[in-house]
Order: C-alpha cells, then sequence, then structure tokens
C-alpha cells in the first residue's frame, strides 16, 4: 500500500515537468480554485470555534455548545457568550471579509497592489463621517433626521468615505492613468484633514465620547451587538455578491482602461459603480469599528502569492481568509491584556506596516527597471 | 463596410485631424503611415470607437459607430496595441481568455476554452499557455496578445465580417516576430477579416499592404489602392526624408534610404 502510494507519488513528479495542454490547464485550475475555498472555508470555521473560546473569560466547549443549542439557564457566563462574545466574533469575520474584499476590489480598479481602503481615505473619510454624527447628532432635528433615524451613522459613515475616496482618485487620476505618487499623496492629506476632523470632534466632545472616539480612531470591536452583526453582515454580504459581478471586468481592466474598452467594458461607468460599492462596504463596517488598516492590502496579496490574479479567486478569498485573519488579530487582542483589551488597529498596522514598506519598494525598484507601472 | 465621413477631431485648440474621409473596402490589408504626430493614432482609435469624432462620423456596416454598445462593438473588431503592462500576477492563458469576454457572462464555454486553444495555436504558442505573464520575453508577450485578439474575432471563420486594428503591432519585435504576426494577419483577410494597420515601417507596409494610407499633419495626404505606385518624392513630402525607390524583378518595390 505504502510502497503504491509512494510510486504514484513518483509518477506524478514525472508528469509535473512536462508541458500540460493549455485546455487541460484551464480546466485544472477551476478544480483547484474550489479546493482552496473548501480550504479556506475549513479554516475560517476553525477560528471562529476557537475565537469563541478565548478572551478575557474563557469558556469551555461543552459549556458554548450547550449555550447554543439546550441551556436556558440565567448565568452571567451564559448571557456574556451570547450578548458579548459572539456578535462580536461574527461582526469580526463580516468587518475582516468587508475591509478585505474592499482592498481586492480597489487594488484592481486603481491597478495597483498597495492601495487599500485606509490608503485611499475611505476609511478615515468614513469615520470623519460616523464622527460628526457621534458628537453632533443629538444636536440635529427635524422631521428627516427622525425619519433616518437609527440610520444616520451609517449614512454619515458612507457619505464621508465616498467624498474622500472620489478627492483621491480624481487627483491620482490623470489623462485615465493612476498616478502612484500623486495617490499616496493625495491618500496622506486626505487622511490628514479627516483625521483632524475626527480630532476636532474629539477635542469639542464631552468626555466619555472623546474617550470613545480616541479609542475608536484605532479600530475596536468592542461595541459588537446583535444589530451591528445584521447591519455589517447584510451590507458585506450583498456587497460582495455585487462585487463578483465585476470579476470579468476588472480582469479586463488588467490590460489597461483602454484595451478593456475594446473588450466591451464601459469603464467610466464600472468605475463610478465600483467606488460606490467599495465605499458602501467599507464605510458599513467602520461606522460600527473605526478604522482598521492594513487589513485590506495584506489579504488579496497573499492570496496573489497562492493563485494568481483572477479577481472572481481575490473577491472570494479575500472574504474568506479576511474574515480569519482579523479574527486571529481580534484574539490577539482580547488575550495580551486581559482582561482589558487592545486596540485591533495597532495589531494589524504593527504586521501591515512592514508588508505596505516591502511592496512599496519592490514596486519602485520593477518601476525603475522600466516594467510594471507606467 | 467601414467608412469615416468628413471626420475631425480637436482638444481645445489643437487640431489633430482634420475632414477625412475613408472607406475602408473588406476583407483587406489596409495600412495607415505618416511621421509621429501625423494623426495616426488619433484616427486609429476614432475608427475603433475608443474616441468620440470632434465633427463628422464613422460608419461601421452603414449604422453610425455611436449607435452601437461597447459589446457590440468587442464583438465586432479586435485591436491589437503596441503593448501592454499587466500590474499582476497572472497565466498567459487567462490573457487569451480576455478576447472571449464579450460572449460569456461569469464562465467561459467549452466552445470558448476550444477558441482561445485554437488562437494560440495558431500562433504557435501553446506552449506559453501556462506561463506568468509578466515573464514573458517583448516577442512572447507580443504573440500572446495576438492570440487574444484573434480569439475576439474568431467568429470569422465561421462567415461573420470582423476588424482587426493593429496599431503599431511590431514596431519593437524582431524580424521573425514581425513577420510572423503580420502574415498571420495577412492570412486572416482571406477569412473575412478586414485588416487596419498603423505600420511605421515602408517596406514591410509594401510587402503586406493592399491599400495605404498616407496621413501628414492631421490630413489625408496620399491614399493608394497600388503600393507599388508610391514614389520617393511622395515619400519625402510625408516624411521629409530623401528616399531611393527600387523595383525588383518580381515587381516589387522596395525604399532605401
Amino acid at each position: 500500500m505504502a510502497s503504491r502510494r509512494i510510486r504514484d507519488r513518483v509518477r506524478g513528479l514525472s508528469t509535473a515537468g512536462r508541458v500540460r495542454k493549455p485546455q487541460v490547464n484551464m480546466q485544472l485550475r477551476n478544480v483547484s480554485y474550489s479546493s482552496y475555498y473548501i480550504g479556506l472555508a475549513a479554516l475560517l470555521v476553525l477560528t471562529l470555534i476557537i475565537s469563541v473560546r478565548i478572551g478575557a473569560v474563557n469558556i469551555s466547549f461543552e459549556n458554548i455548545f450547550s449555550y447554543l443549542f439546550t441551556s436556558k439557564e440565567d448565568s452571567i457566563e451564559r448571557s456574556l457568550f451570547l450578548k458579548i462574545r459572539l456578535p462580536r466574533v461574527i461582526l469580526c469575520a463580516f468587518v475582516g471579509a468587508a475591509l478585505s474584499v474592499s482592498g481586492a476590489l480597489m487594488q484592481a480598479l486603481f491597478r495597483n497592489p498597495i492601495v487599500e481602503p485606509g490608503l485611499v481615505g475611505t476609511s478615515s473619510g468614513a469615520a470623519f463621517g460616523a464622527a460628526f454624527v457621534f458628537v453632533m447628532g443629538k444636536t440635529l432635528t427635524g422631521p428627516l433626521v427622525d425619519f433616518i433615524g437609527p440610520f444616520m451613522l451609517p449614512l454619515f459613515a458612507f457619505a464621508g468615505g465616498l467624498l474622500a475616496t472620489m478627492i483621491v482618485y480624481r487627483l491620482s487620476n490623470v489623462f485615465g492613468k493612476t498616478n502612484v505618487n500623486t495617490l499616496l499623496l493625495a491618500g496622506i492629506a486626505v487622511n490628514a484633514l479627516a483625521n483632524g476632523g475626527t480630532g476636532f470632534f474629539s477635542y469639542v466632545a464631552r468626555d466619555p465620547q472623546a474617550r470613545s472616539i480616541t479609542f475608536w480612531n484605532l479600530g475596536t470591536l468592542s461595541g459588537a451587538d446583535w444589530n451591528a452583526v445584521y447591519l455589517v453582515g447584510i451590507s458585506t454580504l450583498v456587497g460582495i455578491l455585487v462585487a463578483l459581478r465585476f470579476s470579468k471586468s476588472l480582469n479586463a481592466l488588467l490590460l489597461g482602461e483602454t484595451e478593456a474598452g475594446y473588450l466591451g467594458i464601459n469603464t467610466e461607468r464600472m468605475k463610478v459603480q465600483l467606488i460606490i460599492l467599495n465605499t458602501f462596504i467599507v464605510a458599513m463596517a467602520t461606522s460600527i469599528v473605526g478604522v482598521i488598516s492594513f487589513l485590506g492590502l495584506i489579504v488579496p496579496h497573499l492570496l496573489r502569492i497562492m493563485k494568481g490574479s483572477d479577481n472572481r479567486f481575490l473577491i472570494i478569498g479575500s472574504a474568506l481568509l479576511g474574515a480569519v485573519l482579523l479574527n486571529l488579530a481580534d484574539m490577539l487582542s482580547r488575550v495580551i491584556v486581559k482582561p482589558s483589551e487592545f486596540p485591533i488597529g495597532i495589531i494589524t498596522a504593527f504586521v501591515g506596516a512592514p508588508v505596505f514598506l516591502f511592496l512599496l519598494i519592490r514596486n519602485s525598484r520593477k518601476q525603475q527597471q522600466g516594467g510594471f507601472y507606467a | 463596410m467601414l467608412r469615416a465621413e468628413n471626420l475631425s477631431y480637436w482638444i481645445g485648440e489643437s487640431v489633430l485631424l482634420l475632414t477625412v474621409d475613408l472607406a475602408f473596402e473588406p476583407n483587406k490589408f489596409h495600412v495607415i503611415m505618416g511621421a509621429n504626430g501625423a494623426g495616426k493614432t488619433t484616427l486609429l482609435r476614432l475608427l475603433a470607437g475608443n474616441l468620440r469624432p470632434s465633427d463628422g462620423e464613422v460608419y461601421l456596416f452603414d449604422k453610425p459607430l455611436k449607435e452601437y454598445t461597447k459589446q457590440e462593438l468587442a464583438m465586432r473588431r479586435a485591436v491589437l496595441s503596441q503593448h501592454y503592462q499587466i500590474a499582476f500576477p497572472i497565466e498567459a492563458s487567462d490573457v487569451v481568455m480576455m478576447g472571449r469576454y464579450p460572449y460569456f457572462k461569469t464562465a467561459p464555454s467549452r466552445n470558448d476554452k476550444e477558441i482561445c486553444s485554437d488562437s494560440l495555436q495558431l500562433m504557435q504558442s501553446r506552449e506559453l499557455a501556462g506561463r506568468e505573464y509578466n515573464t514573458l520575453s517583448g516577442g512572447e508577450a507580443q504573440k500572446i496578445q495576438m492570440s487574444r485578439v484573434l480569439a475576439q474575432i474568431w467568429e470569422a471563420q465561421k462567415g461573420e465580417q470582423k476588424i482587426l486594428f493593429l496599431d503599431e503591432p511590431v514596431s519593437h519585435l524582431d524580424l521573425k516576430y514581425q513577420h510572423q504576426l503580420l502574415e498571420t494577419a495577412k492570412e486572416l483577410c482571406k477569412q473575412n477579416v478586414t485588416v487596419i494597420a498603423i505600420l511605421h515601417d515602408i517596406n514591410l507596409a509594401l510587402l503586406y499592404a493592399d491599400h495605404i494610407l498616407f496621413l501628414k499633419e492631421g490630413q489625408l495626404v496620399y491614399e493608394t489602392q497600388q503600393p507599388s505606385s508610391i514614389t520617393a518624392a511622395m515619400l519625402k513630402n510625408v516624411f521629409d526624408v530623401n528616399v531611393t525607390v527600387l523595383q525588383m524583378e518580381n515587381g516589387k518595390r522596395v525604399v532605401v534610404f
């Protein structure tokens, strides 16, 4: 039995070197995409299971099982699990998916691997919009305000994110080409402006609010409840489904805008639709958890190393891997300074910023060699 | 099949193309020539529907180009440009499959895959299919791009009229690739494909063209259905270069500098 397995493996090796027919190749790849999806989904389930167990209070698997399905007891641990831990873990998965898918979309749109919602101003713009409502919300009155009611926060976050992203996109897009230097500089300026605005609100706010704004600028999942799960869950799932419809067009965009147009894609319309979609996904998440940077940068990059740049794969893969990685980061944030907690944005920044620098260096080298970017 | 009436294009004060009237006969190899800045690429982009004319109109099958959707147009014509930069890792076969994007919604059909495979075969590039695009040499990459545009207009073999635009497709290729690519294009003219190419090399144009257009300062200065009739004086006027036109034994002409 064992010897046969080895023989098969050797045979596998000897065929690996041969040139495969392209058609067979294409079919093989479809199969292996789904094996990646299954692997990532399994990883996500595993992460979620571990994640609901660990925290300021560790909850045993037995108790988790009974809280979920059988127990009706009125203990602190049970209500901690059902009202705090569980929604937090699920919210975290959705936020991770949202930010990572957004990173994948933006990178495809800007045709640049160093773009993500934190860099082009989407997150900080959304945070500014949300901070505005946070501090000034109570002073706004009128029938319209009453009508919008609980949706004020996500609505303003969306408006702020959209404004910031549009400004950066307009500035960096010269004659149909994205100028990376202008993009980064415009991103810095818009981020500074939005952060300044958020800082202003935190300054004029009364104390308890101010503290939560500061904390919230670094990202936190501590505000998780079931309402947040529904809002971010629905917006993220809808966003991903819509994004998948763009995957073919985004692939064509790899050739450049003009060429994508020759392939039948209305690039101008697509760009506007994508920026709006993307801002929607990010703003809903940001209005609840604040600014979490760099996740949207790392996740698509890892997937590209694994299996190339097909945007369909990147979108689905980013959703799954993003959910996994943000949950790992959140677990870390809950256990490092137990029983208190660490802002999750600091963890993603510590891991993400070096990756960003690495990409930036590699990018500028390629540019010097005359390849890659125009 | 494709014609332009009174075609002009300007940006602000600068006029790039002025009142050009043209007609392209089907199944011919048309070549656009002219010095840098003469308006060749502008003309090609207007004809391909990438730019909207400032004045005048382009008609494809007697219907104004602006009445076609991008999708419809993509099923009528393909464009091969001089070169491509792809920022992300992607397999060459995926680039070829992009040629079939106008024909399917989410996943390629068996037919689409067969067409990609056949067009790779036609460009003798099957062994490149599994390679990462950014590791290909300039010539190899251009063969993959040519396979892509061939896949886009593949239905020509079934009798549909298609147009192939070539925007300086061979300028940075070596001799062998230049001829391989242009010979393939020439062969396609026998199969319901109309080729409209911008070329820089007058001798390549003389070898392959059925119809040559000379642009100068945004205007059409000469047009000939008989490439062998060009003279040194014409070339002097268009390019401002003194040349000698030699007649060879087989009746073809060669331009020497």
